[in-house]
Order: structure tokens, then C-alpha cells, then sequence
């Protein structure tokens, strides 16, 4: 009973497949509660899925997902969008609603889940914008924003409601090294003082390690490897150090499945 | 010989498969399609007020931003209509019955057919590419992971504001193209504004011209907006999925309402 | 400040398209918010309506004063009942007034006259015109001209042409 308290998300037998394509076989992964828990891999081996999964977006084909001891999927849908309520996603692209200023994206998960009052709703706002450092940028609308400022905010959004629970979404892609300092600091600054869960889907390997706690390394459908950051340093697993090392070629191919090189040049297209 | 036969036999059977593929898909579209609107317009609701701050907003940029092009074409519609009414009429010595001509060529058919057909290429499109856009940038997902049913707070006032705006512009393209239609008729080609009018009174029933083509138009409403917000909301989350959704929309939406006319019309008017 | 805009111009908007929809009941189509109540039902039977609709015009002396509001058969008589609604305001059609299918122009639409009688009596609510005139079925009269019995049936015949 105490273990399973001390996992937030269980993930058990999950399978998942889009049409033909397995994207999850079977995979078990536990997220303990209050860490930085990252998922790591090649792209295109489904994190962002792993996620929608989690968020109960998408349903497994089979196998269990436990948020909190509680299994999303099987909700209905009034439930399911309260449960979600103390669920913050970070995603890949921010996400900023459009039409909105700064100040109303931040404001809008507060309008829409509790009854405070606005000089409430003002100040919550500015004390979540001024958590990310853009407190002086409420006003602006998002387009006039630069991507790491937009993801800023987004994560202001996130954490408007104080939930318990963040996943972010790819958070370092496309960011120049100052933004992403920005960021990897923020979000270990978050997860500590917030006292949170965290959740990275990430492949930039040398932001993430440095603030997980725990690394989940999932390729072909599968968890590869899972341990410390230390731990996977010191894997002798091919694939865990090809990626770990960043090398080109290994079990991961670098050719995509192809003829053998040689025949079809000199084959020439012939029969 | 058999090796022949066999792989004609395959063939045929691949297009089979093929036609059995693309049927299922449509099936599963319009499954998809009355999911949506049916969680959309019967889901858990958005506050009152919320709601109707949302709609306003949506029937301005739905409806509002279209008035320019309904005015204007209905003025010049409503002024051929009268020129080449004119024109065939008055061989007849009837050319008195311009107005009458006028009136219910647009009550009856024009006004809700093309309005509904420059609501699809003008609000339906852009909605579409809204939505898809909404959809690729994650913002719908977004809202999910917030809590926000999208489906009640991006897709139900579009859905509503579509249906709302359709019969108003309706009226009014009719309306501006049977005063175009009047401008021509009485003050350019000199017919007598009295009877210009009268005949026009006399031929127009209210409840089977006026109240059938507003009916007419509030269903292509209904089915152009829901076809724009699907597209919009099944696209495929890229900017050339976005761009197919967007034709489809025009394309459907098109078809839609020019198909549902010849059928609401036998309905109407078939037995007199 | 900019919602205020566009509130205000879908106000705007709402009130054109009500607008619109005014003008096409009353200007178009000529629907006055009482005709009911300002109108009297009166029917008439003719042997054949020829081609006369529902919302025909009922005229006198070129004016019209009302409506045809059905065509219906009359079981017994075997003969074609009109039901026309009169303008509340031509209240003084002497009982012996006589309808008449006519057609506007050569080709053009069919639609009742009425040629008024003599008597001091006028016409009530439900009552019905007993003197009437069938429509004209010009395949029918070029058949009698053809046969060269124009002439002798009208004069059999009378008023029944």
C-alpha cells in the first residue's frame, strides 16, 4: 500500500498501436511521486503519445494506466476533465491560446476552475508570471512573443491551478542555450518548491539528465533501460550507450532498411 | 494464361477493396461528424454568460465580416435579375411582373442558395482553417488537458453562431437584391413603381415563399457550418492537412447545400 | 474596449437581418399583421376551375379584393368549389353578383371576377355567389369551332361557356 503511494502514475502491460504500426508493446513504467521523472528516446518512438496516454487523450489498446491510484481512462467525461484540472501540461509547441493576451491565457485555467474573484485572478496571474520572469510581458499577445518566452508562459498556464502533477512535452526543442538554461532551471526550481511530479518526454540528453532524477529510455515500442542518469552513463547496453553518447550508428541504423547498396547501382533499374 | 487471369482477378478485387475502403471511411466521417455535434450541443455547457460573450463574438466574425460580400452581391444580383427579367418580359407585355420575377427568384431560391454559398467559401473556410489551425498548434489539446471540453467552448458558439447568422444573411441578400432588382426596374427602365410592387406583393406568400426560404436557409446553416467545423476539427494537424480541410470544406459545404435545395424545394414547392 | 466594437456591430447586424426579414413580410410579401381578421369567406361552384390555383387573385372591375384561399370538390354536386377570402372593406356584393374564371392576358394567370348584381342585399360570411361562369378550356372551344358548333351551343347552352 505504501509503495503504491509513493508511485503518482503507474503504467502497467500498456500496449498501443495507430493501425498497423505498434508504437507501445507492453511497457511498465512508474513515476514516483515528487521527482523529475524523464522519458527519454530516438524520435518518433511515441513520448508525445506516452503522454496523451497518461492524460488519458488516447486509450491503450490494452494494459492499465493508474494517475494517482485512479485509472482515467474508465472516467467519464465530466470526471475526466476534472481530474485533469490538477494535471499541467506543458506542450511542445506552448500552445498559447491565440486570440488571448499573456495575462488571459495564465488567467484562463483560474476563470474556468474556481470563482475567485478578479483582483484574486490578477494577482495569482502576476505571481505565476513573475515565477517565469515575464511578468512585465502581460499585456503582449503571443504572436509578439519568442518561442522560449512563449513557453514560458505556457508553463505560467501550467501551473496557474497549482496542480500536483506537470508533463512537459519536448520543452528544450528549438531553444537557443540561454532560453533552455532558462527553462531547465525553472522547471527543477518548480518541481522543488512546488513540491510537484514531473514528467519529461525529451531527447536532448544533457538538459534532461541534469535534472532528472530518474531516466526511462524507451525505443522499438519498449523500455530499454530505465535508471539514474549515473546509471545509464554506465550501461554497456549497445543501445543505451548509442544513445547516450549521441552516435551515429549502432543498433539504431543510421540506413533506413534499404537494397543492398552496390546491387541496385549496378543493377541500374534493370529487372 | 492463368498466371493472367489471377492477377486480373486481383485487380478487380483491389478496386473492390478500394471502393469497400473509401465507403467504410465515409461512414466513419459522418459517424465522427454527429459525435462532435452531438457532444458539442448537448455536452456539459459552458457558463451562461460565457457562453453568449463567445457567440458574440463568433456571429461577429462570422456574420459581421460576411455582410460586405452578401451586400454587394445581392445588390447585383437582385439588379441582373431585373435587367434580364426585363429583357424576356417585356416581349410578353408583362414587364410589369419584373418585381414579381425578382422577388421570388431570390426569396425562394437565390437568397438562401448563394448566401449559403458565399457563407461557405467566406466564414466556412476560414473556420475550418481556425479550427485546424487550433488543432496543429496544440491549443484544442491544450484545452483538454486544462479541462475545457473544446468541443463546447471552441466548436458549439461557431457551431451556433453559424446557424444564427445564416437566415439573417439570407434575408438580407434577398432583401438588398429585390432593392437592386427595384432600382433597375423602376427607376432605369421606367417600369410604374405601383405595380412594380403590387404584382411583387401579390406573388410573394409569406408563409410558403418567405417563411420556406428562411427555412431553407437556416438548414444550410446547420449542415455548412457543422461540415466547416468538422473539417476543421478532424483536419490533420499540418499545414497541408489544413489546406485539404479547408477545400473540403468549400467543396462539401457546396454540394451540401446545392443538393439538400433540389430536395427541400420538391418538399416546398413540389405539390403547389 | 475592442469587445465593445464587436458587440455593438453584432448588435447592429441582428437588427439588419431582423430588419430584412420585416421588409420581405410586409413590402414583399404583403402580409399585414391582420388580414385575417379583416377578411370574409365567400365560395362559389363552377363546373370547371380550368387551371385556377390556391392564392389566385378575386377581382372586380379589374381591383382585387381578396383571395382564393382553396379549391376543393364538392362530393355531391360533382362541381368544383372555390373558397375566396374578400377584403373586409367591399362589404356592399349584392347577392346576385356572378363569378367568373378569367385569365389575364391570353395565356396568363386564372383568377376570379366578379361582376356585381342588382339586389339591395349584400353578400355575408360564408354565403356562397350562385351565379357563375367556368373557366374557358380553349382546347375545348377550338374543338367546338372546328366542328363548326360554336355557334348553335352557345346559344343551347347560354352562360355555360
Amino acid at each position: 500500500m505504501n509503495q503504491k503511494n509513493d508511485n503518482f502514475i503507474e503504467i502497467k502491460g500498456v500496449s498501443f498501436r495507430r493501425g498497423e504500426r505498434i508504437i507501445f508493446d507492453n511497457i511498465d513504467i512508474t513515476i514516483p511521486r515528487g521527482r523529475v521523472t524523464a522519458i527519454m528516446g530516438p524520435s518518433g518512438t511515441g513520448k508525445t503519445t506516452l503522454l496523451r496516454l497518461i492524460g488519458a487523450q488516447l486509450k491503450p489498446d490494452s494494459g492499465h494506466i493508474l494517475v494517482d491510484g485512479q485509472q482515467l481512462s474508465s472516467m467519464g467525461r465530466e470526471e475526466l476533465f476534472h481530474m485533469r484540472s490538477k494535471m499541467g501540461m506543458l506542450f511542445q509547441s506552448g500552445a498559447l491560446f491565440t486570440d488571448l493576451t499573456v495575462f488571459e491565457n495564465v488567467a484562463f485555467p483560474l476563470r474556468v476552475h474556481s470563482r475567485l474573484a478578479e483582483n484574486q485572478v490578477r494577482d495569482i496571474v502576476l505571481m505565476k508570471l513573475q515565477a517565469v520572469g515575464l511578468r512585465g510581458a502581460s499585456q503582449l499577445m503571443p504572436a509578439e512573443l519568442s518561442g522560449g518566452m512563449a513557453r514560458r508562459v505556457a508553463l505560467a498556464r501550467a501551473i496557474a491551478l497549482d496542480p500536483n502533477f506537470i508533463m512537459y512535452d519536448e520543452p528544450f526543442v528549438g531553444q537557443d542555450p540561454v532560453a533552455m538554461g532558462v527553462l531547465v532551471n525553472l522547471i527543477r526550481k518548480l518541481n522543488n518548491s512546488l513540491n510537484l511530479t514531473s514528467v519529461i518526454v525529451s531527447h536532448d540528453l544533457v538538459e534532461t539528465a541534469s535534472i532528472a532524477d530518474y531516466l526511462y529510455l524507451i525505443a522499438d515500442g519498449s523500455v530499454v533501460a530505465s535508471g539514474s542518469p549515473d546509471d545509464l552513463h554506465r550501461s554497456d547496453d549497445l543501445r543505451v550507450r548509442q544513445f547516450m553518447n549521441g552516435e551515429p550508428d549502432g543498433p539504431v541504423p543510421f540506413h533506413y532498411p534499404a537494397m543492398d547498396y552496390r546491387e541496385e547501382l549496378l543493377g541500374g533499374g534493370h529487372e | 494464361m492463368k498466371n493472367y487471369w489471377g492477377a486480373a482477378m486481383n485487380r478487380i478485387f483491389e478496386q473492390l477493396a478500394g471502393l469497400g475502403r473509401s465507403g467504410l471511411e465515409i461512414i466513419q466521417a459522418m459517424g465522427r461528424a454527429t459525435i462532435m455535434l452531438y457532444r458539442a450541443v448537448f455536452g456539459r455547457s459552458v457558463s451562461h454568460a460565457s457562453f453568449l460573450s463567445l457567440l458574440t463574438r463568433q456571429i461577429y466574425s462570422v456574420g459581421v465580416l460576411s455582410l460586405i460580400i452578401i451586400t454587394v452581391s445581392g445588390l447585383f444580383i437582385g439588379m441582373v435579375l431585373g435587367l434580364q427579367g426585363y429583357n424576356i418580359l417585356v416581349r410578353y407585355g408583362s414587364e410589369q411582373s419584373v418585381g414579381q420575377l425578382v422577388a421570388l427568384s431570390l426569396v425562394r431560391e437565390l437568397g438562401p442558395v448563394v448566401t449559403a454559398l458565399l457563407f461557405a467559401g467566406r466564414a466556412g473556410s476560414a473556420l475550418t482553417a481556425e479550427i485546424g489551425l487550433m488543432k496543429a498548434t496544440e491549443q484544442l489539446s491544450s484545452l483538454e488537458m486544462i479541462g475545457v471540453d473544446p468541443l463546447k467552448r471552441i466548436i458549439a458558439p461557431r457551431f451556433w453562431a453559424g446557424v444564427i447568422s445564416m437566415p439573417l444573411l439570407a434575408c438580407i441578400f434577398s432583401m438588398v437584391g429585390i432593392f437592386g432588382g427595384a432600382m433597375v426596374g423602376i427607376d432605369w427602365l421606367g417600369i410604374y413603381q405601383g405595380s412594380f410592387w403590387g404584382n411583387m406583393e401579390q406573388a410573394v406568400d409569406f408563409r410558403s415563399d418567405v417563411v420556406d426560404g428562411l427555412i431553407k436557409s437556416v438548414v444550410f446553416g446547420f449542415v455548412a457550418t457543422w461540415i466547416a467545423v468538422f473539417q476543421g476539427y478532424d483536419a490533420t494537424p499540418t499545414s497541408e492537412g489544413i489546406s485539404r480541410a479547408t477545400t473540403r470544406t468549400v467543396v462539401y459545404a457546396s454540394l451540401a447545400v446545392l443538393g439538400l435545395d433540389f430536395i427541400l424545394t420538391a418538399v416546398m414547392f413540389g405539390e403547389l | 474596449m475592442r469587445m465593445r466594437t464587436v458587440e455593438i456591430s453584432v448588435g447592429a447586424f441582428l437588427l439588419a437581418g431582423i430588419f430584412a426579414l420585416v421588409l420581405l413580410a410586409l413590402r414583399v410579401s404583403g402580409l399585414s399583421i391582420s388580414t385575417e381578421a379583416h377578411s370574409y369567406r365567400l365560395y362559389a361552384e363552377f363546373d370547371n376551375i380550368g387551371s385556377l390555383t390556391k392564392r389566385a387573385k378575386v377581382a372586380m372591375g379589374g381591383v382585387t379584393i381578396g383571395r382564393v384561399v382553396a379549391v376543393e370538390l364538392n362530393k355531391k354536386t360533382y362541381m368544383a368549389r372555390v373558397v375566396m377570402d374578400i377584403d373586409a372593406n367591399v362589404d356592399n356584393i349584392p347577392v346576385d353578383s356572378s363569378a367568373a374564371i378569367l385569365t389575364a392576358g391570353l395565356l396568363g394567370e386564372k383568377f376570379v371576377g366578379i361582376s356585381i348584381g342588382g339586389a339591395n342585399e349584400y353578400l355575408q360570411d360564408d354565403e356562397t355567389v350562385d351565379d357563375t361562369q367556368s373557366a374557358i378550356v380553349l382546347e375545348e372551344m377550338i374543338g367546338k369551332f372546328l366542328l363548326g358548333a360554336v355557334n348553335k351551343d352557345d346559344a343551347a347552352k347560354g352562360e355555360n361557356f
